[in-house]
């Protein structure tokens, strides 16, 4: 099923300096992401989860090289994305774009949706000709579903949803190939979430787009998602299918996450049991040793906090999928 | 006086007070809210938050209330506390009763006895919520201090056995500390502590989780339960997720442009929804036990509530409407079955399945 491979990280990493002092000497590193690695295939998404600050994120910008990496390597259809400089980079740019999570802060209020969604083709002139610009926003707009006569409306004149449409055809605009999508329905009434969501699988089907998809929501996530990473304090822990994800999952972190996601359905309530992690996330600025999770887990023995497991394939019962713990085995939890 | 912190406190409460009001829920009814009003005058107009409020809370029950940003969930929980921003927010009708007395006509000295003591609230964002510049130790026993006259001595002693009842690991190291001190999950916990730290008879918790990652979202909603049990509260979680509310509530009551549109037992509600908001909610959430189902979204956005459709105020979104939804006056929340309101025309047809989508929207 899946198709060539058109986005390729290998071993991503972004420390943030934390910095002290009157002389702002680094005294310390936030591992926002510590060595991540994926690829992503032609018109698939990929589902990446994990709670706040686990650097999915940062992962995001990386991919959009919003963020210059620490170490690391991201090639996209064979070419490295972190040595283009320039004119490369930016015809780069046109294949790779974003769709970000507030809809409300992410379109500058004093211009109009003609202006936010015709703004790619200012920077890439030679994608559409000056005189067809209008028009082309005009069919960008009634392909996510707005009105195209309200091109000379300003952002606050529309609803969270509707912002959140006009972000995506701006996403959309450059005919990218890959689009990263960070959180883009969590700001959203629930009713509304539904259409946006709608309208990202339209796209895909219409404009063969692959998709990072980045939440924290495990069934929004699960609803679009052809493959999904699970990240843990800047890295992957478990990458599978969706339904080696979901259904047999081998990570600890993956089952507790898993269980405590509540089901809208009351007859379960009391037929999942829940696994409840104990404290907090741990500070990325001060990761635990050995397993990352160590700390939190229940299957926690002395070589975790020691050995640092790698992210292979580990078996999940019927077949095989990425995991990085020492005793993983597969487990239903939904 | 020393702190007794925990269960069967409810009489001592009252004598504390020295007011001789026991208060006394009748046949378990704690919370009675009646044709509640509420309008917000602004610049651009009146905007009417609440239009017909009823609902009734019982002992140890948890109702949720369910609805989307501008349904008046949270308005609803504002004016049964009394603390609705006024102006421009007014109660321009109805009556909140606890234990069976109008709460809206008392006079403020009064009210303010009773907040904290029997009916509580904890708020969705509790960064905000918290004072910045106090240490929460602090914060907590000032409902000491102010309800109980305690001293400043007894009351950090009472706010460290309260942080160790929700769970706050090293209590007794941390109670002076500051808010920004603490993560997320930890905050929500502290702001738990001050709502039952006079063992309300009545908690509110408005939205308690929706800033929160899911596994501590867990946590906080444990917690909560086993403070219910412990102590037959009666809980009003206000939300818009029906996850959350599929674990937890008795009963539930969805809202939508300031009117309760649905009330049912939560098996039921969820089994054969009786109004077409609430089935267009259930049909358009993902879930997470299931793969390849369609989501329907409901078309369209919940209305300005300066300008709230004539008729019944979901018609333009809804499959169902017809002629009489846009003409007659907004449907009126009636019994459909046993113990169950729905404000639809049709909800009979709802309720059974065999109403037809009129493609009129």
């Amino acid at each position: 099923m899946p198709g060539e491979v058109i986005l390729k990280a290998e071993n991503l990493v972004k420390y943030y300096p934390i910095q002290a002092g009157v002389l702002r000497r680094t005294v310390g590193q936030v591992k926002a992401v510590d060595g991540v690695s994926f690829e992503l295939h032609k018109g698939e998404t990929l589902g990446i989860v994990g709670e706040s600050g686990c650097g999915k994120s940062t992962l995001g910008r990386m991919l959009m090289r919003l963020e210059e990496p620490t170490g690391g390597k991201l090639t996209f259809n064979g070419v490295d994305v972190y040595s283009q400089r320039g004119a490369a980079m930016r015809r780069l740019r046109r294949d790779i774009q974003i769709v970000f999570q507030d809809p409300y802060t992410s379109l500058n209020p004093r211009k109009t949706v003609g202006d936010i969604i015709g703004e790619p083709f200012e920077i890439h002139p030679d994608a559409v000709p000056k005189g067809g610009r209008r028009r082309r926003v005009q069919e960008l707009l009634d392909l996510v579903g707005l009105n195209p006569e309200h091109i000379n409306r300003y952002p606050h004149q529309f609803s969270g949803g509707q912002r959140q449409r006009i972000g995506i055809a701006r996403g959309v605009a450059l005919n990218p190939k890959v689009l990263i999508c960070d959180e883009p329905v969590s700001a959203l009434d629930v009713s509304v979430q539904a259409q946006v969501v709608n309208l990202l699988e339209k796209l895909q089907d219409e404009l063969g787009l692959a998709y990072v998809f980045i939440a924290h929501d495990l069934s929004v996530v699960r609803h679009i998602s052809d493959r999904v990473g699970v990240m843990y304090l800047g890295k992957m822990v478990e990458l599978g299918d969706e339904d080696q994800i979901y259904s047999r999952p081998t990570h600890p972190y993956t089952q507790a996450l898993l269980s405590a996601v509540p089901v809208p359905d009351p007859t379960l309530r009391n037929t999942r049991r829940q696994i409840v992690l104990s404290g907090d996330v741990p500070s990325p600025a001060n990761p635990p040793s050995g397993c990352r999770f160590h700390t939190r887990c229940f299957k926690a023995q002395a070589r975790c906090s020691t050995d640092d497991p790698a992210l292979v394939l580990r078996p999940d019962g019927e077949g095989a999928h990425e995991s990085a713990c020492h005793f993983a085995e597969a487990r239903a939890v939904i | 006086m020393t702190a007794t912190v925990g269960g069967a406190r409810r009489a001592a409460t009252a004598e504390t007070l020295g007011s001789g009001t026991a208060w006394q829920p009748r046949d378990g009814l704690l919370l009675e809210v009646e044709d509640l009003h509420v309008e917000f005058r602004t610049r651009e107009g009146v905007a009417k938050a609440i239009n017909g409020v009823d609902f009734e809370l019982r002992e140890s029950k948890t109702l949720a209330i369910l609805g989307e940003s501008g349904s008046g969930k949270s308005v609803t929980a504002q004016a049964i506390m009394g603390i609705l921003d006024s102006p421009p927010g007014f109660v321009t009708q109805g009556e909140v009763r606890y234990c069976g007395q109008n709460i809206l006509t008392m006079p403020e000295e009064q009210r303010r006895s009773l907040r904290g003591p029997e009916i509580s609230m904890v708020f969705q964002d509790a960064l905000s919520s918290l004072n910045p510049v106090f240490p929460v130790g602090w914060q907590i026993g000032e409902m000491y201090r102010k309800h109980r006259g305690m001293n400043k001595t007894d009351a950090l002693e009472a706010a460290i056995k309260m942080m160790e009842r929700v769970s706050i690991p090293g209590a007794r190291q941390r109670v002076k500390a500051y808010p920004h001190q603490f993560s997320g999950g930890m905050r929500q916990r502290i702001m738990i502590a001050m709502a039952i730290a006079l063992d309300p008879a009545v908690l509110i918790a408005d939205e308690p989780t929706t800033a929160l990652d899911v596994t501590v979202q867990a946590q906080i909603m444990q917690l909560l339960q086993d403070l219910q049990d412990e102590r037959k509260m009666g809980l009003i979680l206000i939300t818009h997720d029906l996850g959350v509310v599929a674990d937890v509530a008795d009963r539930i009551a969805v809202m939508y442009a300031g009117r309760i549109v649905e009330q049912a037992d939560i098996f039921e509600l969820y089994a054969h929804p009786a109004h077409p908001y609430t089935k267009g909610l259930l049909d358009s959430i993902p879930r997470l036990d299931q793969k390849g189902q369609k989501l329907t979204a409901i078309g369209g956005l919940p209305p300005n509530l300066l300008r709230i459709p004539h008729g019944c105020a979901f018609h333009p979104r809804c499959v169902y409407a017809q002629d009489v939804c846009r003409t007659d006056p907004p449907p009126p929340l009636l019994e459909v079955s046993h113990d169950r309101y729905s404000a639809c025309h049709f909800a009979a047809q709802v309720m059974s399945g065999e109403a037809v989508p009129t493609d009129a929207r």
